[in-house]
Order: C-alpha cells, then sequence, then structure tokens
C-alpha cells in the first residue's frame, strides 16, 4: 500500500468506528433519556402509564404514609398541582416532607406515579435544579 | 493577622504569575540565559506565593478561626483533626485554592527538574503554565476569595458537610485534582510546541513521565471517589454515570489514549500531531470538568450548593485555553513535519486502534453528558440522561478495546505478526472459553451476553498475563532462562502488564457484581434472619451511640455460614449529625475474601420494624482493586530508567533521528 492508501484506510476505518458509535448515540437518545415533569405538566398532558420520566417537586406536607413493609407512598406538588407517589424501598436520608424531591419511574394506570428510584442530595441546603427552576417558573419559589 | 498575610500572598502570586508569562514569552523570542533563568525563578516565586497563602488557610482551619467564613461555613471544633484539614478543600473556594496550589506545584516541577529541556521550550512552557495561573488566580480573587472575614466571629462552626466527614473523600479531591492539573503540563507543552512549530521524539519523552503521573493520580483518585459514593452514600452503587463522575471520566479515557499515543511518537516518530491534539483535548476535558462540577450547570447526585455567576467565569475561562489552543493548533499543525509509516498490523497499529476507541467512547460521554444542557438551552425541555444511555453507547465501545488489548503488546513495531501473537494468546483464549462456558453450564445457560462478557474479562486478564511470559520466552526457554529473562526486562513492561491486568481485573469485578450481585430490601425486627448468598444475616437490634459531633442509631447485625459458624458482625447506622441537624447512613459492609455483603439502614416503621436493605456483591472489591493495579502499573513505567530525571539528555539528540 502507498502512503496514501494507508492513510486513507485508517482514516476509513476510525469513521465507520465513529459512524457506528453516532448510530447508537443517536439510537440510545432517543430510547433512554427521561424528560423531567412537575406535577402540573403531568396533570395538563397527560403521559402515557409506561413511559418513563423523572417527577419533581416539593413533598407535600403531612402527605408520607408508611404502609406495609418497605412501601411508602407521600405526594409532590408544585404548590399548583399534586401527584400522589408510591415507592418501595429505602427514602433517602435527606427525604423530607416540605423538601424538593426528584422521584424517577412512570405512570400507573390510575394516574399515580410509581418511583423506582427517589434522588438525594449531598448538602441540606440544596434543591434540585429542575425543581428550583420549575418553582421559579411557577412564580412559588420562596428561596433566594 | 495570617489571614490577611495569605490574601495578600495570592495577590501577590497573581502579579507575578503575569510577570512569569511576560517574561518566559519574551525569553523564549530570544537567547538571553538570563531571561530564562528569570522565567525559572519568577515560577518559583508564585508557587512560594501559592503555598504561602494555602498555608494561611490551612492554618486558620486547624486553629477553628471563625472570623473567616470559610472556616465558618465548613469546621467545627469538635471534629478531628484530619477532618480538619480536608475541610480546607471540602468546599468551593478552598478546593479553587488548591487547584491553584498543584497547579503551581506542576509549574515549579517544571522549572526545577526540566534542566535539560530545550530552553526556549521550557521558557514557553511556563509562560503557558503561567497563563492557567493567572487565570485560576483571577478566579479566585474575583469570586471565590476563601480569606473573606465575618464582622463577629462566631462561637462555632457549622461544621463540615457530614457526607464529607470520611477519609476516603478527605484524599479524594487531592488526588483528583493532581490528575486534572497534571494534564496541564502536557498541555502546555503542547501549546510551547506549537508555537515553535516543532516537536520531536525528545518532546515525547519529556510528556509521557508528566502524562504518567498525572493519569495515575486521576486513576487513584476517580477509584477513591468510586469506592466513597459505594459506601457512604448507602445506595451500593459504585458508579452512577453521573454528570460529575464523567467530568472524571471523560480526561481519564482521553489521558489513556494520550499515554499509548505518546509511546508511538517516542519511540516511531509517528502520530505527532495526534499527540498534539490529544494532549490539548485532554486538559480540556480537565477543564470541563472543573467547570460542570463547580457551576452547578448539571443536576449531580454529587451536587453541592454551588453559584452560577462563578460558573460564567470558568466557563470564559474555559473558552479561551481551549478555544485558544485549538485556533493555534489549526494554525501551526500544518507545519509539523509527518511521522514514520507502519502497516496496520504493527504495535503502531494496535495504539491508532486503542486511541480510537477511546477517544470515541469519550465524545460518547461528552455527548451523553451535555446533551441534557443543549436540549435545556434550545428547547427549554429537561431531561436527563443515565446509566441506559452509557450501557447502551459506551458499553459496546469497549468490547474491541478490551479484545484487542492483549495482542497489542505482542505486536512488532512497524509491521507485526498477527498470527504468531494469536498463537501465544491461545492459552488465554482457551481459558476465557472455558470460564465463559463454565458460567453457561453453572446458571444453567440463562445469560449468554453475561457468559461472554465474563469471558472477556478472563481474556484481558490471562491475555496480559500472555503478553509478559510471551516477553520472556516462556515457551521457548527452559523455566530458569525464562525466569532470568523475566527479571530482566524493562519496568515499562512490567508497567503495561499490570496496567492491562488492571482493567481486566476491573472489568472481572463489574462483570460478577452486574450478572451475580443481589439485592433485597425488606423490613426486620430483632431476630429476625435472612439468607444472603451463602450466609444468612440475623439482625440483632437497635442501639443509640454518640460520637464525637453526631449521634446514631446503630443497627447490629451478625453474619453466619449456613452451617450455623459465625462469621462475623455488622453494624450499619443511622446517623445525626447536631451542628447541621443533617442524617446520614453508615452503611455495614463486611469483605469476605473479595466479596461483600453490604448493609443500609432505612427508616423504622410503626410496629417496631425497620427497613433493611441488603445486598450480595461478589467480587466487587476487584473493581477498586483493578485500579490499584492499574496504578502501581504506573508507578513502574515511571522508575523506568528511560524515563528517569536526566536521561533524556543522553538520547534527546539521538532520538530525534535514530528508531529503535
Amino acid at each position: 500500500m502507498t502512503r496514501k492508501q494507508k492513510r486513507l484506510a485508517v482514516i476509513g476505518g476510525g469513521l465507520s468506528v465513529l459512524a457506528a458509535a453516532a448510530g447508537l448515540v443517536l439510537f440510545a437518545l432517543r430510547q433512554e433519556i427521561v424528560f423531567f415533569r412537575t406535577p402540573s405538566d403531568l396533570i395538563e398532558q397527560p403521559v402515557a402509564a409506561g413511559t418513563r420520566l423523572r417527577l419533581g417537586g416539593l413533598v407535600e406536607k403531612g402527605s408520607v404514609v408508611r404502609g406495609q413493609g418497605t412501601e411508602v407512598s407521600f405526594a409532590v406538588t408544585d404548590t399548583i398541582k399534586t401527584v400522589k407517589v408510591s415507592y418501595t424501598g429505602i427514602l433517602p436520608d435527606l427525604f423530607r416532607e416540605e423538601q424538593g424531591v426528584v422521584a424517577e419511574g412512570a405512570m400507573a394506570a390510575d394516574g399515580s406515579f410509581v418511583a423506582d428510584t427517589v434522588l438525594a442530595k449531598h448538602d441540606e441546603n440544596y434543591m434540585p435544579k429542575e425543581v428550583a427552576d420549575s418553582l421559579k417558573e411557577k412564580g412559588v419559589w420562596q428561596g433566594k | 493577622m495570617i489571614v490577611e498575610f495569605g490574601h495578600f500572598a495570592l495577590v501577590l502570586a497573581l502579579a507575578l504569575s503575569v510577570a512569569q508569562v511576560t517574561l518566559g514569552f519574551v525569553a523564549a523570542q530570544g537567547a538571553d540565559r538570563r531571561m530564562f533563568l528569570a522565567t525559572g525563578n519568577m515560577t518559583l516565586a508564585v508557587f512560594a506565593c501559592v503555598s504561602i497563602a494555602f498555608a494561611a488557610l490551612m492554618n486558620a482551619h486547624l486553629n477553628s478561626d471563625f472570623s473567616v467564613i470559610n472556616v465558618f461555613e465548613n469546621s467545627h471544633t469538635k471534629i478531628p483533626v484530619i477532618f480538619k484539614v480536608s475541610g480546607v478543600w471540602g468546599n468551593h473556594e478552598g478546593s479553587m485554592l488548591l487547584w491553584a496550589f498543584i497547579l503551581t506545584f506542576f509549574s515549579a516541577l517544571v522549572a526545577l527538574f526540566g534542566i535539560n529541556l530545550p530552553a526556549r521550550l521550557k521558557a514557553n512552557v511556563l509562560a503557558v503554565q503561567g497563563l492557567i495561573a493567572s487565570a485560576f488566580l483571577l478566579f479566585i480573587l474575583a469570586t471565590s476569595n476563601p480569606f473573606a472575614r465575618l464582622p463577629n466571629a462566631p462561637m462555632e462552626g457549622r461544621d463540615l458537610n457530614p457526607v464529607l466527614q470520611d477519609f476516603g473523600l478527605a484524599i479524594h479531591p487531592p488526588l483528583l485534582y493532581l490528575g486534572y492539573v497534571g494534564f496541564s503540563v502536557a498541555f502546555s507543552f503542547a501549546v510551547a510546541a506549537l508555537i515553535e512549530g516543532r516537536i520531536d521524539a525528545a518532546w515525547a519523552r519529556w510528556v509521557r513521565p508528566w502524562t504518567l503521573a498525572a493519569w495515575m493520580f486521576l486513576t487513584a483518585g476517580i477509584a477513591m471517589g468510586s469506592y466513597w459514593a459505594y459506601y457512604e452514600l448507602g445506595w451500593g452503587g459504585w458508579w452512577f454515570w453521573d454528570p460529575v463522575e464523567n467530568a472524571s471520566f471523560m480526561p481519564w479515557l482521553t489521558g489513556t489514549a494520550l499515554l499509548h499515543s505518546a509511546v508511538v511518537m517516542e519511540k516511531r516518530g509517528a502520530l505527532k500531531i495526534w499527540t498534539l491534539l490529544l494532549a490539548i483535548i485532554t486538559f480540556s476535558f480537565s477543564l470541563l470538568g472543573t467547570f460542570l462540577v463547580r457551576s452547578g450547570v448539571l443536576t449531580s447526585v454529587h451536587s453541592f450548593a454551588s453559584d452560577p455567576s462563578r460558573g460564567l467565569f470558568i466557563l470564559v475561562i474555559l473558552c479561551i485555553f481551549v478555544g485558544g489552543a485549538l485556533t493555534l493548533f489549526g494554525l501551526r499543525a500544518g507545519q509539523i513535519e509527518p511521522g514514520g509509516l507502519f502497516q496496520p498490523i504493527s504495535r503502531e497499529g494496535a495504539l491508532v486502534f486503542n486511541n480510537l476507541f477511546l477517544t470515541i467512547s469519550a465524545a460518547t460521554v461528552l455527548t451523553g453528558t451535555l446533551y441534557p444542557l443543549l436540549l435545556e438551552a434550545l428547547t427549554g425541555q429537561k431531561i436527563s440522561v443515565g446509566a441506559p444511555f452509557f450501557n447502551l453507547t459506551f458499553g459496546p465501545l469497549m468490547v474491541p478495546l478490551l479484545l484487542a488489548i492483549p495482542f497489542g503488546p505482542l505486536l512488532a513495531w512497524k509491521r507485526g505478526d498477527l498470527f504468531a501473537a494469536g498463537q501465544r494468546l491461545m492459552w488465554a483464549f482457551g481459558l476465557a472459553i472455558l470460564a465463559a462456558l463454565m458460567m453457561l453450564y453453572l446458571t444453567k445457560g440463562a445469560p449468554v451476553l453475561g457468559a461472554l462478557a465474563l469471558g472477556l474479562a478472563v481474556w484481558v486478564i490471562a491475555g496480559s498475563i500472555a503478553d509478559l511470559l510471551g516477553k520472556a520466552d516462556f515457551g521457548r526457554n527452559s523455566f530458569g532462562v525464562a525466569t532470568a529473562r523475566l527479571s530482566g526486562l524493562p519496568r515499562s513492561v512490567f508497567g503495561t502488564f499490570l496496567g492491562h491486568l488492571g482493567m481486566g481485573v476491573t472489568a472481572l469485578g463489574i462483570v460478577t457484581v452486574t450478572l451475580f450481585g443481589t439485592e433485597t430490601v425488606l423490613t426486620m425486627k430483632p431476630g429476625d434472619k435472612v439468607d444472603v448468598a451463602q450466609y444468612t444475616l440475623a439482625f440483632d437490634g437497635l442501639r443509640p451511640f454518640s460520637g464525637p459531633n453526631y449521634s446514631e442509631l446503630q443497627g447490629a447485625f451478625h453474619l453466619s455460614g449456613k452451617d450455623g459458624g459465625k462469621v462475623s458482625t455488622l453494624i450499619s447506622s443511622k446517623r445525626q449529625y447536631v451542628a447541621r441537624g443533617m442524617p446520614t447512613t453508615e452503611a455495614g459492609i463486611e469483605t469476605h475474601w473479595l466479596s461483600q455483603v453490604y448493609v443500609s439502614l432505612g427508616d423504622n416503621a410503626d410496629d417496631g420494624s425497620t427497613v433493611v436493605r441488603i445486598w450480595w456483591k461478589p467480587l466487587v472489591t476487584l473493581i477498586w482493586f483493578g485500579a490499584v493495579l492499574m496504578v502501581f502499573g504506573a508507578i513502574a513505567s515511571l522508575s523506568d530508567r528511560r524515563l528517569r530525571v536526566g536521561a533524556p539528555r543522553a538520547v534527546s539528540r539521538a532520538a530525534t533521528v535514530a528508531a529503535e
């Protein structure tokens, strides 16, 4: 092979790997991303049951109910609308009523949200960014 | 007073580092010995000033001087000394000061030990290092002054964030920063080479140990952070594909590529332009990581409260350095002479293959990390990209890379023999197949992909061993001769061996935990028992306990074998830190051989039972043990004769023309 042919072969090989990776990325971006929704979003524009999404807002005061064994339910609110969430497992340490929370899971047929992950933060003063933004949008933000 | 002195030293450091930049660039234009000398001395002076500032902040933390805001917000009189020390970098301001401290430390090392460097190259390198230091010192002084005072000093501090009160996290940031910032040296060398418009094998010989050292620290830092998240967060996960984790992983991927391409450049004079680009990209990823972590633009499980205005400042620094370096690259790369020729099947070819997959996988991680930002900016949609995305994109890219690892070291430079390499790897291949088949047999053929993944991990481990034995010709020589040859091999060969072996060991740990790990969530009352793999875990009850700055409710468990023999006791607790009123979960972990039983406590139910989450993590410690092997590999390579300080003098001339 001449120098030019070799270079073409290397570039061609590189581009084909790049193309394969780009294909994977595009496919995964269609399949594997999770949208963030507030309770108001969910009630105004219902999402099909089973679609994975992240629900963010504040844990409504007095809504946390412990059920059988490891079951727990609570309500997430953006102070305008509220969505009931059920979860099985251990809640993060910084999970508290009237504090920001992000729950990942899917809507059930009865309009409640079944979470399989409830996200925690490292810092007690920290509000998840999406939650803070959406509260600001709705004009109900009370932080600084 | 000491605090003000520290502040003054920091301002002085900024002024001197501007002088360092000017002196360096001017010195590189001429040939005046005194100018070169002044540049080096100025670099040392900057380091001295930043050290004084750092020591002043350390002193304030050690003496719990709560009149300093930084100390008040991140310290407490009752915490152990080690956390008073780590409190210095357990916050934004202090960690940026640590960043600057490490940056100027590396600059000083170049100034001190770069005696044999061509004078102009050295002056340019120091000038570029000074430029980075100036930008970050300005950032600290303008937006994140760690020496700001409070008008009325409080009696007690607010305490260091409890999850940071841990030995692992005390040393994680310095290790990570030594890695991140260490790549600045490769970056500065690349920019200096572009300014001069010339580059040779001596350049690679100089850059390689720096890159190797930075890579070593970054590997250790990432592994430490991963293990910390694993035991401290109480979720049993060791990697979340979280933006902050990705931010440290991207420079690791391109840094690993740089490490390998620098070898090609040093030995064969090829891939010059590519190596320069990689050096620029790697440090750019370090800067991007600093930006992502410090600005809080991305939601992360590791996020701490952060300030967006600071983010903008770092973004500007990022754009100037990355944009500037890439523009320079675009203008000057054409002037650099192309390197030597090689066949596709050769050591060079294998290293190009490695680079290709590592950089493309870094690109997929970058896409997944930044896509949510991009989408939100363009459409306002908020999304998160999590583990499924990365498993689907990053995972497949690792397969060819891992398959190729054992072949690389067995191929000759210029023109390799794939068939001969394959012959030496026959037994490794057999072992991998055997492992996969055995797993299929034991699990009754359940996950075929899992069996293949296990085979792949075994292949990398066995293949790395086969490489080492092959280098010593164990097949062809008597045992004694081969052993003698083995001990005579250069240390860099052992470095390669340990690095590749570590990769395989980490992969094996990941595969076994993913395939055979179990998770159980249940409620337990004192006296309850539950089966965990081959053990039985019994809950003995809850009891209160008080630490120096926290109180906790400890859940006591004991682990016994199926035959009833007691193996050990485990304590998992719910801790409440007094000063911040913040709760944390302390996981109870029992390591048995290489596997772990991991117990995390949840809330107490009304009926007196406790929610308990139990994981069985088979061979999980291999994940971090592999990283330790990689670090030892880097140490072995660094101690190679070839790379020892002073060695480049003898070869710098010859290496530009001769090929080995």
